[in-house]
């Protein structure tokens, strides 16, 4: 497989050294001067100098050909889009993944169709929802083609839903739910599954129904 | 008629000046505090410290009802970026984005973005002037 791995950072340089170590076929990008000589060393004639959102720069890189994958993962989340626009859009590369560096710029990749994308901070946040108790309502899985999310909430002693048949809920529009987990026996949640305290309830719903969800399930 | 001017540098703070000359409603985003100063101590229009890139920084500008939105930051793919989103997200008709490179200028005005490339601009202009000096020339050897 041929990659592109635009930005020359900690993320990509491992990236690169990685893929290189699984016999890959790299080129690695990096704009500033010290980092390119810093790269140089370990990664020969597999880097290049120069900024990967100019054409001419990518054309250098090989981008014509086209490869396989492209990695957009510079320190910019501008840069970024515009790397995948052009490998996509300009070039026909099939696939591009991009690194979201604040996670404020998710809704910018998603309304562009940059998919998919990766962003730590967002990640570290998932991670923590799903460690910390606090969280009462946990997200799996972002479908974002679809614009749903499925996320898992834990039925408590005094969740005014507790005794209740899923078919009574009062569940926000553009949102239903999916299983109800008791103890190790699961089965999917239909009009006449009644919830108990401590059954571990999975929804489907549009992102920002979570509040809406967490009254009628928590009222917290 | 609402304008937005986002970059508010050198380019960027003519034109708010100059639409509002021309009876625009006018309101300039910068990041920087100091680009205030290029408006002028009277500046009538609005000018907000903040990031294009920054949704709530873009509404408070009142993008959802702006007639048009002039995206002349400093950065080329930030303009590129800015002017896709106001175009798609605020379904705003009237979006001009300033691009430096010609190349990147090129691409994203075939799809479907009015971009304008200064530097295109002056190489037309450079040459021309320089193929009327030499035009000239020989007329001034006949005369």
């Amino acid at each position: 497989m041929y990659v592109l791995v635009a930005g020359g950072g900690k993320v990509g340089a491992n990236l690169a050294r990685l893929l290189l170590r699984a016999h890959h076929e790299v080129t690695l990008l990096e704009q500033r001067n010290d980092r390119y000589s810093q790269l140089e060393e370990e990664f020969g004639h597999n880097v290049h100098h120069g900024d990967a959102t100019e054409l001419h720069v990518l054309e250098r890189a090989g981008i014509e050909r086209p490869p396989d994958l492209v990695l957009a993962v510079t320190g910019d989340d501008e840069d970024n889009v515009i790397i995948c626009q052009l490998a996509k859009e300009k070039y026909g590369v099939p696939k591009v993944i991009a690194r979201v560096n604040d996670p404020r710029n998710q809704a910018h990749f998603d309304l562009l169709g940059i998919s998919p994308t990766v962003c730590a901070t967002s990640n570290i946040l998932a991670l923590i929802e799903h460690e910390v108790p606090e969280h009462d309502l946990i997200h799996l899985l972002e479908l974002r083609r679809e614009n749903l999310e499925i996320v898992e909430v834990q039925i408590t002693d005094d969740s005014p839903v507790a005794g209740q048949r899923v078919d009574t809920l009062r569940l926000p529009d553009g949102a239903r739910l999916i299983s109800v987990m008791r103890g190790s026996e699961s089965e999917i949640a239909v009009g006449a599954t009644e919830l108990r305290a401590g059954d571990q309830v999975l929804a489907i719903l549009q992102p920002g129904k979570e509040d809406e969800l967490r009254r009628v399930l928590l009222k917290a | 008629m609402k304008a937005i001017v986002i970059g508010c540098g050198r380019v960027g703070s003519s034109i708010a000046k100059q639409l509002h000359k021309e009876g625009w409603d006018v309101t300039a985003v910068d990041e920087r505090e100091e680009a205030l100063e290029r408006l002028g101590e009277s500046w009538p229009g609005t000018f907000l410290v903040g990031h294009g890139m920054d949704v709530s920084v873009l509404r408070e500008a009142g993008v959802e009802d702006a007639d048009a939105v002039v995206v002349a930051t400093d950065g080329d793919n930030t303009n590129l970026v800015v002017g896709q989103v106001v175009q798609k997200r605020f379904d705003i008709g009237c979006v001009v984005v300033r691009v430096l490179d010609p190349a990147r200028a090129k691409f994203y005005e075939e799809r479907g973005l009015r971009t304008v490339s200064p530097t295109s601009a002056a190489i037309e202009v450079l040459t021309d002037v320089v193929r009327s000096c030499i035009a000239r020339e020989p007329q001034e050897v006949v005369g």
